[in-house]
């Protein structure tokens, strides 16, 4: 509701954010352009794409505690971040069937039934694709109080992206720990929340 | 500020001598004698490059043989700026940047173990030891790349006889350098490598023609990346079994554990020979990337048995089941 006006200060500062959540994808178009992603530029693509999908995820669920801790402008931000969430997911699987797969049928339907990471990977994208599609306006009043229910799906995006970066991990551990450690305060904070309103619904009724 | 290290006392040479200067006394000394003064300016002219490499005297490949390819060679600046040396980082791009901070002069190679004559092996006796010789392979890695590169070297069968392998001797084992204050990768807290880096070969393997002792790559020496000053290239087994920087070579009994089995043995098996047929869990091994690769024409290859070297070495595993000995 709030969301609807945009006030004019604020809008710049949209276009601000719009503009440095486009910066990792333009830096890829420059480098493919350029030729300047090394020789095998397809690791690099896998990995910056995968990387934002993670990073503007972490953002996306920023804006609840954030709100709840009095800057509840961050809304104003947050289904154009979703978004690039979707668009950076949405390139990894191209950047993924373009190089790995080689558009192959019989080669995804390997992928997709024999390495856990890939099934898990392409789940989470599964589930943002109705994520982007209701994210309009128009959807959100059409969908009244599930809208809010569907879109905790995001909650199983993180998780499953997570997993698709741990079981990544071969040698190295970093990555899977810090996003893990990034998904379990905020996930954590949400459960804390969630069962601190039900106890004192608990407390309210046997009073 | 020096920073100082208490597992061994060691000065650094390069403490002593201005760095460029000491990185390349070998060619200003080269120069100087073979060429005059002109040419020890011209050396002297690209001594900010860090680590230079030595160009080497060596007898070019037979063409017609599988020590050569006709395949195009992956540009050398491709070959030593995309690599796996967890030592220096995960990134491919780390070893380019930080395998500098190695010493690679002095070095020595231990030879030991189930052979009449252990001892010793120097740099010097790396470079001038041997008849050195080019062999230009397909290297392709376990993460489904390849590459196709000039190496030089000397059969590692040439190495062991000299120490005379005795006749219960059945693997070879080979180590890295583990120096933690020169090996940045070696310092995470979240690698889960048991540093050194460990491989190993049976010894038929070890005393195959086509397995490569190597010193150089391009005509020059090892650049650190590439693992300086020694490594092996077994060219019909994916990447990680040829193991860079050598510190240490063992003659065994038993099937030495390597490092990639003990991380995950499901994954990673100690033949790791090149195999469409037999898929990684990580990555399906029937096509690979010729690098240099791009987005828009990835020059995706399909990935041949034994990395294309089955004629050669097919017969080592007559009647093996390779996908359980994978």
């Amino acid at each position: 509701m709030a969301t609807n006006a945009i006030p004019m200060r604020a809008l710049g500062l949209w276009w601000l954010v719009f503009l440095l959540a486009s910066t990792p994808f333009l830096q890829l178009v420059y480098g493919v352009a350029n030729n300047s992603l090394g020789p095998d530029p397809a690791e690099q693509l896998m990995h910056s794409t995968g990387e934002w999908v993670m990073r503007l995820l972490i953002l996306v669920l920023l804006a609840r505690p954030l709100a709840q801790w009095g800057y509840s402008q961050i809304f104003v931000y947050r289904r154009m971040l979703g978004l690039f969430v979707f668009f950076y997911a949405s390139l990894h699987l191209l950047v993924f069937a373009q190089v790995y797969i080689g558009w192959d049928a019989q080669i995804l339907g390997e992928e997709l039934t024999e390495r856990p990471y890939v099934i898990v990977g392409a789940l989470a994208w599964l589930l943002l694709v109705p994520l982007a599609i209701t994210s309009t306006h128009g959807w959100r009043r059409r969908l009244r109080q599930h809208w809010r229910r569907l879109h905790q799906l995001v909650y199983g995006v993180a998780i499953l992206g997570w997993l698709h970066l741990l079981w990544l991990s071969r040698s190295d551990v970093g990555d899977a720990v810090v996003y893990g450690g990034c998904f379990l305060l905020l996930l954590g904070w949400r459960l804390a929340v969630y069962f601190k309103r039900h106890g004192s619904r608990h407390r309210r009724v046997s009073a | 500020m020096t920073r100082r290290y208490t597992d061994y006392p060691r000065i650094a040479s390069s403490e002593i001598t201005p760095e460029a200067v000491w990185l390349n006394r070998r060619d200003l000394m080269r120069h100087a004698l073979a060429a005059g003064v002109g040419s020890a300016l011209l050396g002297q002219a690209t001594t900010s490059v860090a680590a230079s490499p030595k160009s080497l005297t060596f007898s070019p490949s037979d063409p017609q043989s599988a020590f050569a390819t006709s395949e195009a060679l992956t540009p050398e600046a491709d070959a030593t700026s995309y690599n796996n040396f967890y030592e220096f980082g995960t990134d491919k791009s780390d070893p380019a940047a930080y395998a500098h901070e190695m010493t690679v002069d002095p070095w020595s190679v231990e030879v030991g173990g189930l052979v009449n004559k252990p001892g010793k092996l120097h740099l010097e006796d790396l470079l001038s030891g041997f008849d050195l010789e080019e062999r230009i392979y397909r290297f392709r890695c376990v993460e489904a790349w390849s590459m196709v590169v000039p190496w030089i070297g000397f059969q590692l069968s040439d190495l062991l006889k000299r120490f005379e392998p005795k006749a219960e001797g059945k693997f070879v084992a080979f180590k890295t350098l583990h120096r933690r204050e020169e090996m940045r990768g070696t310092r995470s807290f979240t690698s889960i490598i048991d540093w050194p880096y460990r491989e190993g070969l049976r010894m038929d393997e070890a005393m195959h023609p086509l397995t490569l002792m190597t010193v150089g790559l391009y005509g020059k020496t090892l650049p650190n990346q590439s693992g300086a000053p020694l490594r092996l290239i077994v060219p019909w087994k994916y990447g990680f079994k040829s193991i860079k920087s050598i510190v240490s070579i063992e003659v065994v009994d038993k099937q030495p554990e390597t490092s990639w089995q003990q991380l995950a043995a499901h994954e990673y098996g100690f033949y790791s020979n090149v195999n469409p047929e037999v898929d990684h869990p990580r990555w399906s091994q029937r096509y690979e990337r010729r690098l240099p690769s791009t987005l828009f024409k990835p020059n995706r290859i399909p990935t041949q048995k034994f990395n294309g070297y089955e004629e050669q070495v097919g017969s080592l595993y007559a009647g093996m089941d390779l996908s359980k000995f994978y």
